[in-house]
């Protein structure tokens, strides 16, 4: 009994996560063992995994607090284990891992239906291995593990991209993320090797160990945000996530966005505070524009996409845009000395991570119920759906307004502490950096500002309005397993907006590893109802007294129009200024909704317009809004490889004497060497 | 603190009840500028009580969030009310939101306003949604950076702290000021529907934005929405009146100072409202693309503010 209970004393929060590990690898094998079976794999499997997601996000939270521990595994080669280690930094991109995928596992549990592409088992082994992997690059603690990892990620995650393969589209989507995951990788194995400093030693302890000239630091840095950039999608390495994520079953294109994206966040964040001694103010310059770059191009196109999956994959574009431009505040600060300042933009940073993984995964997830009952992702031909799918709105409305960045929501809160960090900038060293970097919080307030549009757009015309098409009254809500996943992603988006101090709290763990600077009296300061940035005075904001102000004022409100006057109301047509032909087809198309950005922002896309002559019989517009890199960039770079393959078919000439002859050569030249 | 609550409150009801004769102040001044004779100052209320003494007629096809939407914005209006220190800069609500969070509230206001009229499904509804949206998504980080710049000066971005500090200042113009508050005036003009940018008192449904967004409406919902709006026009007065000229506003507990910063209120609220009709009346409003521009010139102007603020005001 005593040794029972000294061997439970001693279960570190390690231990819990990894035998989460273990506990989704046996449940992803267990799916193999009746692959056709929806009944075991969707009510069976999906919930377990739900339920060790959640064991991942407590043990996540226990670690936030604790000191950092480290395992050797009996894994890997010979004289080659795997190291792992459980800091604060890894324990929060775990709690994210484990709050946002509890939510779209149980949401897969009801999601998957029979005779869609692959079979449910096969879904459940990648879908379970994906999981893993994420888990296991966040618990990396040498290069040789991480690698592996994030290639087993990769590799599962291109295999769910692709589960509906018969599909020549999914099929090149696939394809492309593949391509550019493995680019990204190379670049990241390049940057460990520049780590290890020439020891041939690559854990990360001997990284951090190493010391590294100016040259050498930047050159890793730049890697990395090469490498991690691809796979967040930083321009100009986006073009796969607006393929790939329409392309996948809509619960991974929730993990793919929500937490996949982060673990390159992670990456990025790992490598430039704890792997690399030194850090470089112009690294956060390039950082912060390279984010503002990317949030700006990610909202304009999200604006003019008339597919609901490809406008939710670029506003990812635009919410990774963000939190770069928060991680190159938090280096600028940090190289500067700033101390405080750089914990506040980290905290805001981390805070959006956080936040994007619940609202993105919540409005995937939204549209994926959309896409089971109407059979269509375009949202030209929806429409009108709050009446016919009310559990499936109204979540959707919580995840819209957080996404938009509205107070008393999640999304709110980030964007103000990122704020708060961007009007601090004056106080820097540098001159030119304290003024210009505000300016830089212009790009930032467009950029969110932009995204309120796009999700005018993207509620209004799914779910508001008239249906545009006659089988849309025949759309069914969520099933009551799909409810629980939406419930807990929307109870996340409230919870994390309404108790920020907490949030930030708990962040401080990761603050004060990272930048040794804790946030502490900074943001709560003036208790736990408000959150504050530097002092109470300076900037104070409580959300949860705002929800009850805004619930106060609306209640009162309705209350006294009751009372003073009356509550009649009856039905009648649309008046719409008395024109009675009215139909659905005269609402806003998503096209129509986009065009002003079009029109504004004109010089950005590349615009393919066909207009109709005063004589066509049957007259057509078509608009096409494009993205000038995929021509200015990806398409010469391919038919440079192109080229380039081809002039070396030359030495393909199948003939064996001329191969021989090669050989022949290249035995000649060795010898030369050899001599 | 029975001061600060009693300053609350009476700033709040003052706010909220006084929003539609700044209304009637409004036109009363362009119909006496056009030579008519007006309707009056209090014409907002009588309007009002006719609209809320109506059975309300709902489109058919509209689902609660129509419904609910008057009220939200009925009610984020009201809220700003309580956080603008125009009275006093002793307000206890004012901690809960900072000017971002102000600008948040507009913003969320306004989501809905732009939801619900996409909501029946009419041309002219998600028209005016779409424009109504496209206005705000270039006058909103406008309003931000014309935020910024004071609260550069203030080192700080709550409205108390920041007017505390702008009317203790010695009386010295700060250049980086007043292009901030050329364009935030040009903003208000933009977010409250006014010419040049939209025109309140339009009929013609092809130029309205505002208006187009309101078409389905009618009694008490129509009568929420258009003191909502009443109150908007009073929250972006008292904003510029906080920022701009904060002279009068009490700061201390001091019961008499009161009846001092109410006559100082009013006196601003009625040139500012004279000045308002003054401008309507002397220009045209714009083609619908051609808001873009004007919003982006104010845009412009307010970084250029904030640029000159840190550049030269060291």
């Amino acid at each position: 009994m005593d040794s029972l209970s000294a061997i439970a004393a001693n279960v570190q929060p390690l231990h819990f996560v990894l035998g989460v590990m273990v506990a989704w690898l046996i449940l992803g094998g267990l799916g193999l063992v009746a692959q056709h079976s929806l009944d075991f794999v969707g009510h069976g499997l999906f919930p377990a995994s739900a339920v060790a997601s959640l064991v991942l996000a407590g043990a996540g939270l226990a670690a936030l607090g604790a000191p950092s521990q480290a395992m050797i595994l009996a894994l890997g080669l010979p004289d080659l284990p795997f190291h792992v280690r459980l800091d604060a930094l890894s324990a929060f991109f775990l709690v994210l891992l484990g709050g946002a995928s509890a939510g779209i596992s149980i949401y897969s549990a009801g999601y998957f239906r029979q005779g869609e592409g692959t079979p449910p088992g096969v879904h459940c082994v990648l879908y379970q291995v994906f999981l893993a992997a994420m888990a296991a690059v966040i618990i990396a603690d040498d290069a040789y593990m991480f690698m592996v990892a994030w290639e087993t990620m990769a590799l599962s995650s291109y295999f769910l991209v692709t589960s509906n393969h018969k599909i020549p589209a999914i099929r090149s989507a696939g394809f492309l993320y593949l391509l550019l995951a493995h680019i990204g990788a190379i670049g990241i194995l390049l940057c460990f090797g520049i780590m290890q400093g020439g020891h041939g030693d690559y854990t990360f302890a001997t990284m951090r160990a190493a010391p590294l000239t100016e040259f050498w630091a930047s050159a890793a840095f730049l890697l990395a945000l090469f490498g991690f950039g691809a796979k967040a999608g930083v321009l100009p390495m986006h073009a796969w996530l607006p393929e790939a994520h329409p392309a996948a079953p809509t619960p991974v294109s929730a993990l793919m966005s929500g937490v996949m994206l982060k673990t390159a966040i992670y990456g990025l964040l790992r490598v430039t505070f704890d792997l690399l001694q030194i850090q470089l103010p112009w690294w956060g310059v390039l950082a912060l524009v390279l984010g503002l770059m990317t949030a700006l191009f990610g909202v304009m196109f999200a604006a003019v996409q008339t597919d609901m999956k490809r406008l939710l994959a670029y506003s990812s574009i635009e919410n990774i845009g963000i939190i770069l431009a928060g991680f190159g505040l938090t280096l600028i600060f940090h190289t500067y000395n700033a101390g405080p300042l750089a914990a506040l933009a980290l905290a805001a940073t981390l805070y959006h991570c956080i936040n994007h993984a619940f609202f993105k995964s919540l409005l995937f997830l939204v549209t994926g119920t959309v896409l089971h009952s109407t059979n269509t992702r375009s949202l030209g031909k929806l429409g009108g759906l709050i009446r016919h799918m009310p559990w499936v709105a109204w979540l959707g409305l919580i995840g819209t307004i957080a996404i938009a960045g509205l107070p008393p929501l999640n999304g709110f809160v980030s964007e103000w502490l990122l704020l708060q960090a961007f009007l601090a900038t004056p106080g820097l060293p540098s001159s030119y950096l304290s003024m210009l970097v505000p300016v830089g919080a212009a790009a930032f307030v467009l950029a969110a500002a932009l995204a309120g549009y796009v999700m005018v757009k993207f509620y209004g015309v799914i779910f508001l309005g008239q249906p545009r098409e006659e089988k849309l009254a025949r759309a069914h809500d969520a099933t009551w397993l799909e409810r629980i996943g939406l419930v807990w992603l929307a109870a996340g988006c409230v919870v994390l907006g309404v108790v920020p101090v907490f949030v930030l709290g708990q962040l401080d763990h990761v603050n004060a590893m990272l930048t040794g600077h804790l946030l502490g009296q900074q943001v709560g300061g003036a208790g736990w109802l408000f959150v504050s940035a530097m002092a109470p005075e300076r900037a104070s904001y409580s959300p949860l007294l705002f929800l009850l102000g805004v619930l106060a004022a609306l209640g009162a409100t309705f209350a006294l129009v009751r009372k003073l006057y009356h509550g009649r109301m009856r039905r009648g047509p649309a008046w719409d200024c008395g024109f009675p032909l009215q139909t659905a087809r005269m609402q806003d198309t998503a096209e129509g909704f986009g065009q002003p950005i079009k029109q504004i922002f004109e010089p950005v896309f590349r615009i393919d317009r066909h207009m109709p002559s005063p004589f066509d019989e049957l007259p057509r517009y078509e608009g096409k809004a494009e993205d000038k890199l995929w021509y200015a960039l990806y398409l010469p770079v391919a038919r440079a490889v192109e080229w380039i393959s081809a002039s070396i078919s030359i030495l393909q000439s199948g003939r064996i004497h001329i191969y021989l002859l090669y050989s022949f050569v290249t035995l000649l030249v060795l010898l030369i060497f050899v001599r | 603190m029975i001061h600060s609550i009693f300053t609350q409150l009476l700033q709040t009801l003052l706010i909220v009840g006084l929003a539609p004769l700044l209304v009637g102040w409004v036109n009363q001044c362009r119909a006496w500028l056009q030579n008519k004779s007006g309707a009056g100052v209090l014409q907002p209320y009588r309007v009002l009580h006719k609209l809320f003494n109506k059975d309300a007629v709902l489109a058919d096809g509209a689902s609660p969030l129509f419904r609910l939407a008057p009220y939200v914005q009925f009610g984020c209006m009201a809220l700003v009310g309580t956080i603008v220190p125009v009275l006093a800069t002793d307000l206890p609500f004012a901690a809960a939101a900072d000017v971002i969070a102000l600008v948040g509230l507009f913003a969320l206001a306004r989501l809905f306003a732009a939801l619900a009229a996409m909501d029946v499904g009419t041309a002219f509804g998600s028209m005016g949604a779409r424009r109504e949206m496209l206005v705000a998504c270039l006058a909103e980080p406008a309003l931000l950076m014309v935020f910024f710049t004071p609260s550069l000066i203030a080192q700080s971005t709550s409205l108390p702290t920041i007017v505390e500090t702008l009317a203790h200042r010695e009386f010295v113009l700060y250049p980086s000021l007043a292009f901030a508050a050329i364009a935030f005036y040009m903003v208000s003009l933009a977010e409250n529907a006014r010419i040049p940018v939209d025109n309140p008192t339009t009929h013609l449904e092809l130029t309205m934005i505002h208006e187009a967004m309101i078409l389905e409406y009618s009694a008490r919902h129509l009568a929420l929405i258009e003191w909502a709006s009443a109150i908007k026009l009073m929250n972006y007065s008292v904003i510029g009146i906080s920022l701009f000229l904060p002279w009068g506003i009490v700061e201390a507990e001091g019961w008499l100072l009161i009846p001092v910063a109410l006559a100082a209120l009013f006196a601003k609220l009625l040139a500012g409202g004279a000045a308002l009709a003054l401008l309507e009346t002397l220009s045209a409003k714009m083609r619908i693309f051609r808001a873009p521009e004007f919003l982006g010139t104010a845009f412009l102007l307010a970084v250029l503010g904030m640029l000159i603020r840190l550049a030269l005001e060291k």
